[in-house]
């Protein structure tokens, strides 16, 4: 009978140390209510992207917000995204579900580049 | 020359930038104004004026002509650097209809509207209504070709051009060559023209007399004027290229809110001031975009350029004024 407790009482501790590891583990659906590393920034002012490169995980939507004075656009160099021209204070988003270097640049201003790295 | 006159002379000299002419080297340009090419700063220098007057006598000859450009309007913009660009707008257009000899027509070289939306290019065409003058020619800025590769500005603009929006057309006996460098441009480059437009203007101007005075416009700078901000075209060379057998090119082009210029052989370039908002000089700013100015000062940054053609003179002379 003891033996018998001893081994339940064990399988019980380790499902509770199972359960607290999952509930532990970051989530991988991108939401807005999750932590930071599924929704990340870049802003945009003076002519510039920052970060010029930003690394991120595969599942995150990025949203560019304009700060500039002057509108910009962002628009990936291989085709994967392109947004309409966005003025002072309006946003673009995309989410990347691919890993892989996407550069991308203005193409009001193409001097203006940038990268996100999704790992 | 009087103190008060070298004064003035000295002082507007402060302004200029990158063209490497110092007093001596203005002195020099201004003697040789009687025979060619004369830039004149705004406003008070009587030897500008003295040059107008001259204008005014031999105007009316057959063959004499004046015609305005006007860049940059930037319509729909409304930020603290100009809240109010349909103001200078029209200020500018006052300007043209009190010049001392009516142009015969008007050169936008580009950024017509702030973001290609309708109704700020009915607001420029409404606005320059009311210029004294016969027609008025366009080429397209990048803000005129947002989201839509440039299809609602052919619409408005380019009904007798071809491709993106280029072309040509003839005033006694000067050839004027529109040319588009805002489309399609790569990342990381400067304006570009491409082959197309490349092999058209090359067929366009190869059987004419070496003697015929061309003017081209476009809104981007024909030359590197300062490539880290995006001032200057990647294929403007072999453009210019094909010009090489003329004896008078003129090159006019916006973009950069502010008056450059520079003469390379048979060829003048000269860059005009916006009417909606000064830019900074190259490498005074950490980037090109708009520069607030104190209320009083915006209008002596803002312009308009008459150029004026002297039949028999081969060079077109460029006068800058400002609005204020």
């Amino acid at each position: 009978m003891r033996k018998k407790n001893i081994w339940v009482a064990g399988f019980a501790a380790a499902m509770v140390i199972v359960i607290l590891l999952l509930a532990g583990l970051p989530s991988v659906m991108a939401s807005s209510d999750q932590p930071s590393d599924a929704n990340a920034e870049v802003k945009i002012d003076n002519f510039s992207f920052g970060p010029q490169t930003l690394t991120v995980a595969v599942g995150t939507t990025v949203t560019w917000t304009n700060r500039d004075d002057i509108p910009h656009t962002v628009v990936s160099t291989d085709g994967v995204f392109k947004s309409k021209v966005r003025d002072t204070d309006e946003k673009f988003s995309y989410t990347f579900t691919k890993a892989g270097e996407f550069p991308y640049y203005c193409s009001v201003h193409p001097k203006m580049t940038g990268k996100i790295v999704v790992q | 020359m009087t103190d008060k006159k070298q004064n003035l002379i000295d002082e507007q000299l402060q302004d200029l930038n990158n063209d490497g002419v110092d007093r001596r080297g203005f002195l020099k340009c201004m003697a040789w104004g009687g025979t060619g090419l004369v830039w004149t700063m705004s406003g008070g220098i009587p030897v500008s004026r003295a040059f107008a007057k001259n204008i005014g006598k031999d105007a009316g000859k057959a063959g004499d002509f004046s015609f305005v450009q006007i860049s940059d309007s930037h319509m729909g913009f409304n930020k603290p650097a100009n809240q109010d660009v349909a103001a200078t707008l029209q200020a500018a257009v006052d300007k043209i209809n009190a010049l001392p000899d009516q142009p015969e027509f008007l050169l936008h070289t580009g950024d017509i509207s702030h973001l290609s939306k309708p109704e700020q290019f009915d607001n420029v065409d409404q606005i320059l209504k009311s210029a004294n003058a016969k027609d008025i020619f366009f080429v397209p800025g990048e803000h005129d070709v947002l989201d839509d590769n440039g299809k609602s500005y052919l619409e408005r603009y380019g009904k007798s051009a071809q491709g993106s929006g280029w072309y040509s057309f003839d005033h006694k006996g000067v050839h004027f060559i529109g040319l588009v460098n805002v489309m399609n441009l790569k990342s990381g480059g400067l304006g570009s023209l491409g082959g197309e437009q490349l092999e058209w203007m090359e067929k366009d101007v190869k059987h004419r007399k070496h003697s015929t005075p061309i003017v081209v416009f476009a809104h981007i700078p024909l030359w590197s004027v300062y490539p880290d901000w995006g001032w200057g075209t990647e294929d403007s060379a072999q453009a210019l290229s094909y010009l090489k057998k003329f004896g008078s090119v003129t090159v006019l082009n916006g973009h950069i809110h502010q008056i450059m210029q520079k003469v390379e052989g048979n060829v003048t370039f000269h860059t005009a001031m916006s009417t909606a908002f000064p830019q900074p000089q190259p490498g005074k700013a950490d980037s090109p975009g708009p520069m607030k100015v104190p209320a009083e000062q915006l209008r002596t940054l803002l312009g308009i350029t008459d150029v004026n053609y002297i039949r028999g003179q081969h060079s077109l002379a460029v006068v800058d004024s400002n609005l204020s």
